[in-house]
């Protein structure tokens, strides 16, 4: 069916994301994986770099690996919106015609994306954790499927250009050589009142300490529908202070809003790959898994013995997770000496 | 009119949500010999992302008055999460149900789904949830935007309605963003922002009644065949391989809680990851 592939596109775009005066890390994570398909294609990698005051950051890409930028500056641009950033990559698709198109899955990539390939009418897969090219020369999109069980690979034969967006944090970001070159262009696409249908009213930053701690642990004691109480994470804070790590929750105890969506691991939370995960009172739902399952070493504790944590765990504790994490703290304690034993009575004044 | 959704005069806000019935998700489990996910007899629910979209609705209604309709996709097996939606306290409900439509991407979905909202008419409001749980794209929501040419604000976990203006607050990378724009827009709502109402009662018995889910088919919504179903996706699913997993050891410790503890410790010390 190769006759049906629309001819005369070519290259291979990125949108690059600026925000707040810096590039957003999934745009440079993904110039350095569009570089490779680039390469692979024999063909020009470009970027598409809307916003307002971005020059500096046009020649950051270029340095990154991109050939070319195509720089679009207008005041109206700031700031992430969906229908004037939306004009700006439809306009210049349709002027310069490429044959693959790449977003970082970021709210903003995705919220962009999803309003583009239906106003364009091509077709987009989500979150791909890998790209290939087929032999027939179509670019090979992979993205877990149902529960992080499978990869699906996705192709978009007939329509162009063939879009993707890439997760976060999968691709490893390429080093910046200042010497690189490249071109930038400037391109003007008006964006009028009609345009800015939305205004950005207010921008609260999340502290940076409040930034998911649970990204980076190197240690997580995460706490499941077993806990039976909010109150009782205390325990789990415990546990993860003397392991030095972080506490995470499974869905449950966030849908019941005792844990904040910022500590949910799993298919609607986070995927995480501590060097040590243990999971507490979790049963081990497949939306759990997906977002765990690539953790060095799985410690389960669970009363229920079929619970399915333990078909993935490198150790399993069948229990009550009352007297065994009490127990796990207790023997860390003695074990480290850094703090009295938990039942002998505090230091007299 | 001049557009989609342009307000005639008439009290309250009408809200449309879209929703998609999805296997549950607590339900599914790993068969642990095939290792590959077990479906069968898996019972169904209503997108989870999508409910809270459906609450966020129904509370709008609470303090603006109007109607909240709810609009879906499928086979009619469907029904049932548009009845649920109903008896959570949605005014009537419509279903998009054709053969023709199997094998929908984003593309033909956000497509015919626009196409119902069209013939649905007079509307204020769209909501959807931020994304499904079986595909999880977040695409569909902003097609649909794309389509109707209405603003789109996305990953709100909160939303408040005045002035014939909606603003939504979301949650994005580095912080919390709060996005205005002027009725009718599209917004979708943040998985978890808030507790989905049980069914009442009274809802059930709304339910029992009938007449409250309309179904349409693609020639009822004049769709070109062209732009449906598998032949309107330009995506294919090429092929799907199978994940490796790490082997794991397995160990599980049925002993007592001081000795499984010890035993936990001793294995976790051998293999390095734990120090003390």
């Amino acid at each position: 069916m190769t006759s049906a592939v629309p001819e005369g596109h070519e290259g291979v775009w990125v949108f690059v994301e600026a925000r707040r005066g810096t590039l957003r890390d999934v745009s440079v994570q993904l110039i350095g994986e569009a570089r490779r398909i680039a390469d692979r294609k024999g063909t020009v990698l470009s970027g598409v770099l809307p916003g307002w005051g971005v020059e500096g950051l046009a020649q950051q890409a270029i340095e990154y690996g991109l050939d070319r930028v195509y720089l679009v500056e207008d005041p109206r641009l700031e700031t992430y919106t969906s229908r004037p950033y939306t004009k700006v990559m439809a306009t210049l698709i349709r002027k310069h015609r490429p044959e693959i198109v790449l977003f970082g899955a970021s709210k903003n990539g995705r919220d962009l994306g999803g309003r583009l390939h239906a106003v364009i009418d091509t077709g987009l897969a989500a979150d791909c954790v890998r790209f290939d090219v087929t032999p027939e020369g179509y670019l090979d999109m992979i993205r877990p499927a149902f529960g992080g069980r499978s990869l699906a690979h996705i192709h978009c034969e007939k329509h162009r250009p063939q879009m993707a967006s890439a997760r976060q944090n999968v691709f490893r970001p390429p080093l910046r050589d200042p010497r690189r070159t490249g071109e930038v262009v400037q391109e003007d696409v008006e964006i009028t009142d009609t345009d800015v249908d939305t205004r950005v009213v207010k921008f609260v930053e999340t502290p940076k300490h409040d930034v998911s701690k649970i990204d980076d642990a190197r240690i997580l004691v995460a706490g499941g529908a077993g806990l039976g109480d909010p109150k009782n994470f205390v325990l789990l804070e415990d546990l993860a202070r003397v392991l030095g790590g972080e506490v995470a929750a499974s869905r449950k105890p966030v849908d019941a809003g005792w844990m904040p969506k910022a500590v949910q691991v799993g298919q609607t939370g986070k995927t995480v790959r501590p060097v040590l995960y243990v999971a507490v009172g979790i049963s081990g739902a497949v939306q759990h898994l997906a977002g765990m399952q690539e953790s060095g070493r799985i410690v389960a504790i669970n009363s229920d013995p079929k619970a399915a944590i333990f078909e993935i765990a490198d150790y399993g504790i069948v229990g009550d997770l009352f007297q065994v994490v009490p127990e796990l703290i207790r023997r860390l304690r003695a074990a480290r000496g850094a703090e009295a034993p938990a039942e002998l009575p505090a230091a007299a004044p | 009119m001049t557009g989609p959704g342009a307000t005639a005069a008439r009290v309250g806000l009408r809200t449309i949500v879209c929703i998609k019935q999805v296997p549950k998700a607590q339900e599914l489990s790993v068969d642990p010999v095939t290792k590959t996910l077990k479906r069968v007899g898996v019972p169904s629910e209503i997108n989870p992302p999508d409910q809270n979209a459906l609450e966020a609705a129904l509370r709008l209604r609470e303090v603006h008055g109007g109607e909240v309709l709810v609009l879906s996709m499928g086979p009619t097996s469907f029904d049932e999460s548009l009845e649920r939606a109903i008896a959570m306290g949605a005014d009537r409900a419509y279903l998009v149900s054709d053969r023709a439509l199997g094998g929908s991407d984003t593309v033909p979905t956000a497509n015919t789904l626009s196409a119902a909202i069209h013939k649905i008419g007079d509307f204020d409001l769209v909501l959807c949830g931020e994304e499904t749980t079986d595909s999880s794209t977040g695409h569909v929501g902003p097609g649909i935007a794309g389509h109707l040419g209405i603003p789109q604000i996305t990953y709100c976990s909160e939303i408040e309605v005045a002035d014939g203006r909606v603003r939504g607050t979301r949650m994005i990378e580095d912080g919390a963003e709060t996005w205005e724009c002027a009725l009718p827009a599209l917004v979708t709502i943040d998985f978890g922002c808030n507790r989905p109402r049980a069914p009442t009662l009274t809802g059930k018995i709304r339910v029992k009644r009938g007449g409250l889910v309309t179904h349409w088919s693609a020639a009822d919504l004049g769709l070109e065949p062209s732009r449906i179903g598998l032949r309107g996706s330009p995506t294919i699913v090429a092929k799907v391989e199978t994940v490796q997993l790490p082997d794991r050891k397995g160990r599980i410790f049925h002993e007592e809680p001081a000795v499984a503890v010890a035993l936990l410790l001793d294995a976790l010390r051998n293999d390095g990851v734990v120090r003390a």
